[in-house]
């Protein structure tokens, strides 16, 4: 239990842990809103060195070089789309977090509906067919034959005691 | 699908996902496919190496099919390269123009120095500016501009000796084609 503990809370401290550690304090911004927006604008970001850090969080040079220039761009009051397509330009959207709706990404939008309309229709079946064969309802001629084939069986036994 | 081959269903998704998975195993998730190609290649006026006074600019090598090879003294799979880059420049089939990117000049021509200079001519992007444009993400990177300033092909990574062969040759001869 104890070990489990450990685990969970090191997982978590891991999952956390690195976030907000980049200094954003070479930059100057006029007050804290205007921070926490770049922050949100870069953390929309992938680095493209170590993929599975948002540019507002990887140290690597790369993505302090591509600090420096959205920076650049924030500063002369680009918007987001501008500053977004600055990147994906050059780099594909690769560098976005959040894939853009078109074509080529439809299987990604739209694959997970599809496969839980597929799932949804095997599991009606599948609860239907269970269904059905409580509803099984006896005739008239089945319920004789029924009783019949069990006193049958009954007289079976009886006689092989 | 009768009751008897039905139990395979379940096995037959399984050998579905396994086969993307396997795929998988052999993609390289640093590999990411460029969105310049046959784009036209950024512009760019950068010093050269050995004499900061010179710039050279896109505009310069208009009309010319030539290889932008994005290096750094700093960059450990650059050295590994390095040999084949030497083998291109020997065979003479392109002008390899090199990019020290982010790179003390120093360290930079003492490389040139000790492993030999593949390069027509090198520029220096110390500032990294120019890496951005051409979407450079690792180094190295090489990029084939033909005569209309067009990216024709990305070497994302070295080069490796099967690559000329492979790719390159084919390559240029793709584009002096369409010259002709």
């Amino acid at each position: 239990m104890k070990i489990l503990k450990t685990a969970v809370f090191l997982g978590l401290f891991l999952m956390s842990g690195f976030a907000g550690a980049t200094a954003l304090s070479s930059y100057s911004f006029k007050d804290k809103a205007e921070e926490q927006a770049f922050r949100e604008l870069t953390a929309k970001i992938r680095c493209l060195v170590c993929q599975n850090q948002s540019l507002a969080d990887s140290d690597a040079d790369l993505a302090s070089d591509l600090r420096r220039e959205i920076y650049a761009l924030w500063k002369e009051q680009k918007s987001e789309d501008e500053i977004l397509d600055f990147l994906v330009s050059r780099y594909g959207d690769f560098v976005l977090y959040d894939p853009p709706f078109k074509p080529s990404t439809y299987i990604l939008w739209f694959g997970p509906f599809f496969l839980l309309i597929i799932g949804g229709y095997v599991l009606s079946r599948a609860l239907k067919s269970k269904t059905k064969d409580k509803e099984v309802e006896l005739t008239e001629e089945d319920q004789q034959r029924l009783k019949a084939l069990l006193e049958d069986d009954n007289d079976n036994r009886e006689t092989t005691k | 699908m009768s009751g008897r081959t039905r139990f395979l269903i379940p096995l037959f998704i399984f050998l579905i996902m396994a086969g993307f998975l396997l795929k998988g195993l052999f993609m390289d998730p640093r590999h990411i496919p460029s969105v310049l190609i046959n784009k036209p290649a950024a512009e760019f006026n950068l010093p050269t190496l050995y004499n900061p006074e010179k710039f050279i600019s896109k505009a310069d090598m208009k009309g010319k099919i030539w290889m932008l090879n994005v290096w750094a003294s700093w960059c450990s799979a650059c050295r590994a390269e390095h040999q084949v880059l030497n083998a291109i420049a020997g065979m003479g089939i392109v002008d390899i123009i090199g990019l020290d990117y982010k790179d003390e000049a120093a360290d930079g021509k003492r490389w040139l120095q000790q492993l030999g200079n593949p390069y027509k001519e090198v520029l220096v992007d110390k500032s990294g500016r120019t890496g951005i444009d051409f979407g450079v993400y690792g180094v190295p990177e090489s990029f084939l501009i033909d005569g209309d300033g067009v990216i024709r092909h990305k070497f994302t990574g070295p080069i490796y000796y099967p690559d000329i062969k492979g790719v390159l040759i084919p390559k240029l001869k793709e584009i002096r084609g369409e010259g002709k």
